[in-house]
């Protein structure tokens, strides 16, 4: 505490106080650095200095094929790494005008949804932990942990899946895999998940420190450029795979939970009730999954199957050029947003003709998000802050690119 | 063109191209419709009138981003990219204009306030100014650095590189030094687009001499002497045939003995019986 002598009436007075949450803050959910003004306990001021995990992934995707640049993706948001996928290959998609197989785009809606599951334990442990609870956080990530085994036996990764492509999936998934998610949906998610949240959701201590925290009005939401949990938390029943649905999400029925009181605590509610929504969407995937080819049967754009290969010129060629030259894409620029875990995040990607992409800008949902953090948390004590944070739901993978 | 790919079916509005045209009026430079987007072009001084109207009139109230481009060709070189959305119409438009590295753009933080970061984004990446954003600073990068790295003609690995210095016990800045060099594959078809000159290109494009070069005697050409005559002569008249190799006939002697081994000293007998049934089993 800075004290200093007051010029006019000689007493002490106490002048405001600045201090550095992280960029090293295990509340800061990666590297985030804030230079918070502080009046006393109370927050003044927070100036958010993000960029810190600053990696150049939109300049370097523009040094790459569109092929080749996909696995940037699973980078971005490392908590939710299909979802990033989805966005650009919808939007080469778009470009392409290319047609996706059914059985793909059920499978996509699958994974996007168990990675959203995925991304919400993870999200909804950190938040608990956060405000001081220790034990939810550990049972969920058993949830994570189930989560990213699901992910291994989809594409061989944990974590960085780099499984969908233009045109499709990189692979069929085993059928037991899917008979085990079905499983884990109807049994162990809904158990433990269930258990875990019956510790924080009536919790004085948790309410306490969330509700009312950082009310934000359905205009703020707007006007702050607000998406995904964040919005809905204030009221507005915008979710992208409701209103602008892409692959099979229009025949899919799901509700929307939003919240009354747009603050922390229901935007932790939300995301609760975000799990059972998408536990809904992925029994219905399971159910009506038909049978048939995983990828595009343009050869343009995916390749020939291995065995088809050994027989035919034309595969071998097909094969050679897709994963040597790449494929082309028609000039034109498009913006595709899609709903992932945390927000609206978007790709738009501009093509001159040519096997590389001119220019991909990435829309990160934490951008917007984290810059409200200033008016969000005015006028609060500064432990409120780290709830904030955690309701936002942020990834520095993502938000710095 | 019909429409085979799944990406996300927002409301396409009749009519909206030419609705939005008419009230942007003298502020619109283009309006165009490609790939099931919208793209208006404005005049650089009035986006922030254009947008206006977009937000109060045709209900796009939110400001998703705004993305940078750079056309290192063109002789304003940036364009500066608006994505819009409206949440009561459901619908997405663009709105764009272009810059230079010295016209800058109006701020449109007046409208939409989350538009400081994104504008902040822009200018640390791209160097395009937007006059009247109140905290234009640098964002991404690092702190000090210079240059703007999205920049078509910037390097991808950049010019400077930093490293602890157990020396000087801090983190020092030094020029890039790659060990190998970038490596920086094209597998642009030869056939098709290839801007650069392949050995033997530039032969193309030669005049045709006038005075072909010609040697006035066979002496001049450097060949040498002719060979000797005999050297074309055969020396036998062919190969003789082989003959058929004899079956029946023993293996030749070895040329050399094979030196005695010493006895092995592992009781191997020892165990020569392992592998049989024992007879108990039975």
């Amino acid at each position: 505490m800075q004290i200093e002598e007051s010029p006019t009436t000689g007493d002490e007075t106490i002048t405001n106080y600045t201090i550095n949450f992280g960029p090293q803050h295990p509340a800061a959910h990666g590297v985030l650095r804030m230079v918070m003004e502080l009046d006393g306990e109370i927050i003044e001021r927070i100036d958010p200095h993000v960029g810190l995990l600053h990696r150049g992934t939109e300049k370097l995707i523009e040094h790459k094929t569109y092929l080749q640049a996909l696995p940037y993706f699973d980078r971005l948001d490392y908590c939710s790494p299909l979802a990033q996928e989805y966005s650009y290959v919808l939007a080469i998609e778009k470009l392409l005008n290319v047609e996706v197989p059914e059985r793909a785009q059920y499978i996509r809606v699958l994974f996007a949804e168990l990675t959203r599951i995925c991304n919400h334990m993870l999200n909804i442990g950190a938040h608990v932990m956060d405000v001081g609870a220790m034990t939810p956080n550990l049972w969920v990530f058993e949830l994570r942990e189930d989560c990213m085994n699901f992910f291994e036996r989809m594409s061989g990764a944990r974590m960085h899946h780099a499984y969908l492509r233009p045109g499709g999936v990189h692979q069929d998934v085993p059928e037991k895999l899917l008979v085990d998610i079905g499983e884990w949906i109807d049994t162990r998610l809904p158990e433990l998940f269930g258990d875990a949240m019956s510790l924080v959701l009536d919790n004085r201590i948790f309410k306490q420190r969330n509700v009312d925290i950082a009310v934000v009005s359905k205009e703020d939401a707007l006007a702050w450029g607000f998406s995904g949990p964040m919005i809905r938390a204030a009221g507005i029943p915008w979710d992208l795979r409701k209103s602008q649905p892409y692959d099979v999400y229009e025949r899919m029925e799901f509700d929307i939970p939003v919240g009354t009181n747009s603050d922390c605590y229901d935007r932790f509610v939300v995301r609760v009730k975000e799990v059972y929504e998408s536990a809904k969407i992925i029994k219905q995937c399971l159910r009506d999954m038909p049978t048939g080819p995983v990828a595009s049967s343009d050869r343009k754009v995916s390749p020939p199957k291995r065995a088809e290969m050994k027989q035919s010129m034309e595969a071998l060629i097909h094969h050679f050029k897709l994963y040597t030259e790449g494929f082309h894409v028609p000039a034109g620029e498009v913006y595709v947003a899609t709903e992932s875990p945390k927000g609206e995040f978007g790709v738009y990607l501009v093509s001159d003709g040519s096997n590389k992409p001119y220019r991909c800008k990435i829309r990160p949902t934490a951008f917007s998000h984290l810059q409200a953090m200033d008016f969000m948390s005015k006028g609060h004590m500064l432990p409120d802050a780290t709830a904030i944070l955690g309701a936002i739901d942020v990834v520095f993978g993502e938000c710095d690119r | 063109m019909s429409v085979l790919h799944s990406a996300p079916r927002f409301t396409l509005i009749e009519g909206l191209k030419g609705s939005v045209s008419s009230a942007l009026g003298d502020h619109l430079v283009e309006a165009h419709e490609e790939h099931g987007e919208l793209l208006f072009t404005v005049h650089r001084a009035s986006v922030e009138d254009a947008l206006r109207i977009l937000r109060d009139d045709f209900d796009y109230q939110q400001l998703m981003e705004i993305a940078g481009v750079d056309y290192p060709s063109r002789a304003e070189r940036f364009e500066v990219v608006y994505m819009l959305l409206s949440v009561t119409k459901n619908s997405r438009i663009m709105v764009k204009c272009t810059a230079s590295e010295d016209t800058p753009v109006p701020t449109v933080t007046t409208l939409w306030p989350n538009a400081g970061w994104l504008e902040r984004e822009v200018f640390d990446m791209y160097g395009v100014l937007f006059d009247g954003n109140p905290d234009l600073r640098r964002i991404l990068t690092d702190y000090g650095f210079e240059g703007h790295p999205f920049r078509k003609d910037f390097p991808l690995t950049g010019y400077v590189e930093l490293r602890y210095s157990e020396d000087q016990k801090r983190v020092v800045y030094e020029p890039v030094e790659l060990a190998q060099d970038l490596r920086q594959f094209d597998f642009m078809s030869p056939w098709e687009g290839a801007d650069y000159v392949l050995p033997g290109d530039e032969k193309a494009d030669m005049p045709p001499v006038d005075e072909p070069k010609t040697t006035e005697k066979p002496s001049d050409t450097g060949a040498g002497a002719k060979t000797d005559k005999h050297a074309a002569e055969k020396v036998s008249k062919a190969a003789p045939a082989e003959k058929d190799a004899d079956v029946d006939a023993p293996a030749p002697e070895p040329t050399e003995d094979q030196p005695k081994r010493a006895k092995r000293k592992g009781k191997t007998t020892d165990t020569a019986k392992a592998t049989e049934p024992k007879k108990g089993d039975e």
